[in-house]
């Protein structure tokens, strides 16, 4: 459209003559391509205006620009049609300008932009694919969140229980909820382990019971893998539902292991080699063309597991529960079976106490009445008649008596009533027990007592009885003729080391004696192989011997007992049957007026073993003129562990006692009253002292003045000597104990 | 072994007879039971002592007895500290003389307490006699390697 004729006209001289009709089309032509030009650009304009984003607005100018000084330069080209004016010549001129500078700017620009542009619409497309790629991996995780949310939510429900049936239940329900299942079932091992059978359904409530034989290969496939395996809806596990017409969905099976308590080993994981599995099997819902996807399988899986934990859990706390239950049952038979002992001891001992009095009093009653009715005039069938009555009764008060005290003896319970008694009258009186019933027999009985055997003696003297009486009476039971003989003495020191007792370690001392009995029968005698049974309970040794032997073989096991407690010893020695046999017993008793209470300690001690007090380092002063006294008591006082000072005169002894000395042992033998001064000047030296020394007096003169005296000017006590170390040693706890002698000499 | 366990034997039948006899009782007893590791010789020293002493007692008695005039509480005194002595060992005999003695002695009887004196001196010279033949049976015991049986 440019010419280079400028001063005429703008227009290409045509090689021929200008046509008008060509004219007229170049005409329309430019006039529709002004129009077009302009109206471009205020489209572009206008939609610009609407849309806020487009950003190369200053391209757009551009472009405009360009637009519109093209559409200018076509629409003046209309006036170069016809004949022109130079001013029409020149703004044609100037459009075409600048045109031509924007249209070049504009290309070059152009040359920018473009592959901007394009990069823009790769990059659009880049982001596209970017967000469909975002929005797929958001589904998945939102899909996999849920399964999350989904297993939490099923272990929840799962654990919130720990009931069995409910667990497995609710597996169901949960899971089919969760997965949309069409069915749902539990299969579970049969005791035998040979079969499944299906135990929970979803659908069903109460499932017929539909067993299959464990061996299948679906189910052991199933069973090799932990992880959810894709089965056949043909499979006998699976046909849960009447066959339909419809297109069964695709099934998922799992194993569930049902964990053992036995299977927890301390130190290792649960073995899962030795496993019972049950299997779940779950069914999508049939026609709906659904698939199972991984992550619904993933669920099952989890769930799967987490079943077999929550069962096991439920078995612990079932078998738990059990074990509690048992427990609470057997300490309620426990409980009862205490009280009812509780009670029976109870009775027995009220029994006894009842029976000890009632039942002692009439028998004594019955069989001495009936020994004096014997003495009298009786007819043959009378005199008969009263023996028996008397043999009966006498069997019966043994037996009464021994079970009485056995019952005791064995509890431990029975204690020994220490008194002071005259031991010549209770051999007496054992004898004229024993005479009647002797005579009847027609035994003799002897009684000797050695000379040398104290009139009185302390200890038990109803025990003592009852041994002596039992002693004898069995002699003369078991004696048929001929008679008994019993002799009473004193056990000396070198009797009492018996080498046929050689557990017997009795100590002597000048407070006790050992009395020793023997009671030598001319009766049937003991098979010497059997003297040590005789002691035993119960045992008789003559199971084949004649009516009379009656008895309940209670009495010498208590004899023993009591000789015992008695720190004494007891046998039988017989030389075979029919040589008759020697009952020897030895108990110790105390000598009246020589001892102390304290030292008779009969309950439960071992004999002779004493616990040695301790005064070691226990300072004390020993005055006797006497040089040999003073030796012997000094050395008394030392190998009882004492710090001993020994003086041999009062004077002497004022000197050196110093509040240290915690005793001072006098010698008052000396006749006159030198010894009680001293004494006295004793108290004065330490009258201001709590801790002055206590003052014992030693003398060999019994007489009451001499006690008196010494009491009188403050002495603790009066020891007589000679002083054995017994004595020495009770005196010295006494006096640490209780500042004084408990009894005095 | 053998050498032992007679000795033993011997000494055992010998210190029961010294009790069967009457020489020494219960308290010779107790004097052995105090002799221990810690007083070893405490019997002998106790018994030396004793002899030394009752043979001092006895000279003086002599001499009190042979006083024109005699001093009976003297004598008794002397007796009385014989006494003390003898029960304390425990020689027996010695003792039950002394008391015949003493009431001799009360009874100012010249002639019943010469021939105390005279019994007294013979009972203690047969005590020491018998009590060194127990010692010296105890020191071959222990020489041949044995130890003392204790008598109960």
């Amino acid at each position: 459209m440019g010419t280079y004729n400028m001063d005429l006209c703008n227009c290409i001289e045509p090689p021929w003559p200008a046509d008008e009709l060509l004219m007229k089309y170049q005409y329309i032509s430019d006039f529709f391509i002004a129009l077009a030009y302009f109206s471009i650009p205020l489209e572009l304009i206008y939609f610009v205006k609407k849309s806020a984003v487009f950003p190369y607005r200053w391209v757009l100018v551009q472009f405009g620009a360009f637009i519109v000084l093209c559409g200018a330069t076509h629409l003046i080209n209309l006036w170069t049609f016809t004949m022109h004016t130079r001013t029409v010549a020149v703004v044609m001129t100037t459009a075409k300008i600048l045109t031509a500078v924007v249209s070049c700017a504009t290309a070059l620009m152009l040359v920018h932009i473009i592959p901007d542009l394009l990069s823009v619409k790769t990059r659009e497309l880049f982001l596209k694919n970017k967000a469909a790629e975002l929005d797929r991996e958001m589904g998945l995780i939102r899909t996999q969140e849920e399964t999350g949310r989904h297993v939490r939510m099923l272990t929840h429900e799962i654990r919130s229980t720990l009931d069995r049936h409910t667990i497995l239940k609710t597996t169901l329900v949960e899971l089919g909820r969760t997965l949309g299942l069409e069915e749902c079932a539990l299969w579970m091992p049969t005791r035998t382990g040979l079969e499944l059978h299906l135990s929970y359904t979803l659908r069903h409530q109460n499932p017929v019971g539909f067993t299959v034989p464990i061996q299948l290969p679906v189910i052991n496939q199933v069973f090799n893998t932990s992880r959810a395996v894709k089965i056949s809806p043909n499979s006998p596990v699976a046909r849960l539902r009447p066959a339909g017409k419809y297109m069964p969905g695709e099934v998922v099976a799992v194993r569930v292991p049902l964990l053992h308590l036995s299977n927890f080993q301390i130190h290792d994981w649960p073995e899962l080699s030795t496993k019972r599995y049950a299997l779940m099997v779950l069914m999508l819902p049939s026609d709906s063309a659904r698939q199972w996807h991984v992550h619904e399988l993933e669920l099952v899986e989890v769930v799967a597991d987490q079943v077999a934990v929550a069962l096991s859990h439920a078995a612990i706390l079932e078998e738990s529960m059990r074990a509690r239950d048992l427990l609470m049952e057997q300490n309620v038979a426990l409980d009862l079976a205490r009280r009812e002992a509780e009670t029976a001891v109870r009775a027995r001992n009220d029994f006894l106490a009842v029976m000890n009095h009632e039942m002692r009093t009439p028998m004594h009653a019955i069989i001495a009445l009936s020994s004096l009715l014997q003495e009298t005039e009786l007819t043959p069938e009378q005199r008969l008649m009263v023996e028996t009555i008397l043999k009966s009764s006498n069997i019966l008060a043994t037996l009464i008596n021994d079970v009485l005290d056995l019952s005791r003896l064995e509890d431990g319970s029975l204690q020994l009533e220490i008194g002071t008694f005259s031991l010549h009258s209770l051999f007496r009186e054992a004898l004229n027990l024993i005479k009647p019933v002797a005579s009847v027999k027609k035994l003799y009985v002897t009684l000797s007592l050695s000379p040398d055997l104290p009139e009185y003696a302390v200890g038990d003297e109803k025990r003592l009885m009852q041994v002596v009486l039992n002693v004898v009476g069995n002699a003369v039971k078991f004696t048929k003729e001929g008679g008994i003989s019993i002799s009473a003495f004193v056990a000396k020191a070198e009797s009492l080391r018996d080498p046929r007792a050689p557990d017997f370690f009795p100590i002597p001392s000048d407070n006790h004696f050992y009395l020793r009995v023997e009671v030598k029968d001319t009766g049937s005698g003991v098979n010497p192989q059997d003297t040590p049974k005789l002691f035993m309970k119960f045992v008789q040794s003559q199971p084949l011997a004649a009516k009379n032997s009656s008895g309940s073989g209670l009495g010498l096991a208590i004899c023993k007992r009591f000789v015992n407690l008695m720190e004494g010893q007891i046998r039988i020695e017989s030389e075979g049957l029919g040589r008759g046999s020697t009952a020897i017993f030895i108990v110790k008793l105390g000598i009246p007026g020589r001892s102390t209470e304290s030292e008779l300690s009969f309950i439960h001690k071992g004999p002779g073993i004493q616990a040695k007090p301790n005064f070691s380092g226990l300072k004390v002063v020993v005055v006797d003129e006497n040089s040999v006294g003073r030796m012997v008591t000094r050395g008394l006082l030392v190998h009882l562990g004492c710090d001993v000072l020994a003086v041999a005169s009062g004077d002497e002894c004022i000197r050196v006692v110093t509040h240290e000395h915690k005793v001072v042992f006098l010698d008052v033998t000396l006749p006159g009253t030198e010894s009680f001064e001293v004494a006295v000047r004793i108290h004065e030296k330490f009258a201001k002292r709590p801790d002055r020394p206590i003052i014992v007096a030693l003398t060999g003169n019994t007489d009451r003045t001499t006690k008196e005296n010494c009491l009188r000017v403050g002495m603790a006590g009066v020891i007589l000597k000679p002083v054995s170390l017994d004595k020495m040693r009770s005196v010295l706890s006494d006096l640490l104990e209780h500042g004084y002698l408990v009894e005095s000499q | 072994m053998d050498v032992v366990k007679q000795l033993q034997r011997q000494f055992i039948d010998f210190s029961t007879s010294l009790y069967r006899e009457g020489f020494v009782d219960d308290q010779f007893a107790q004097l052995q039971k105090l002799q221990d590791e810690s007083n070893p010789d405490f019997v002998v020293e106790v018994v030396s002592l004793f002899f030394d002493d009752s043979e001092k007692l006895v000279k003086n008695l002599a001499v009190a007895l042979e006083q024109q005039v005699v001093d009976y509480k003297q004598v008794d005194a002397n007796v009385h500290q014989l006494k003390g002595s003898s029960s304390s060992i425990g020689a027996k005999r010695v003792k039950d003389v002394c008391v015949a003695f003493r009431s001799f002695c009360e009874a100012e009887n010249h002639e019943g307490c010469l021939r105390c004196l005279h019994q007294v001196s013979h009972e203690n010279s047969l005590l020491k006699n018998k009590l060194q033949t127990l010692f010296r049976l105890e020191q071959q015991i222990l020489a041949a390697g044995g130890t003392v049986p204790v008598l109960e």
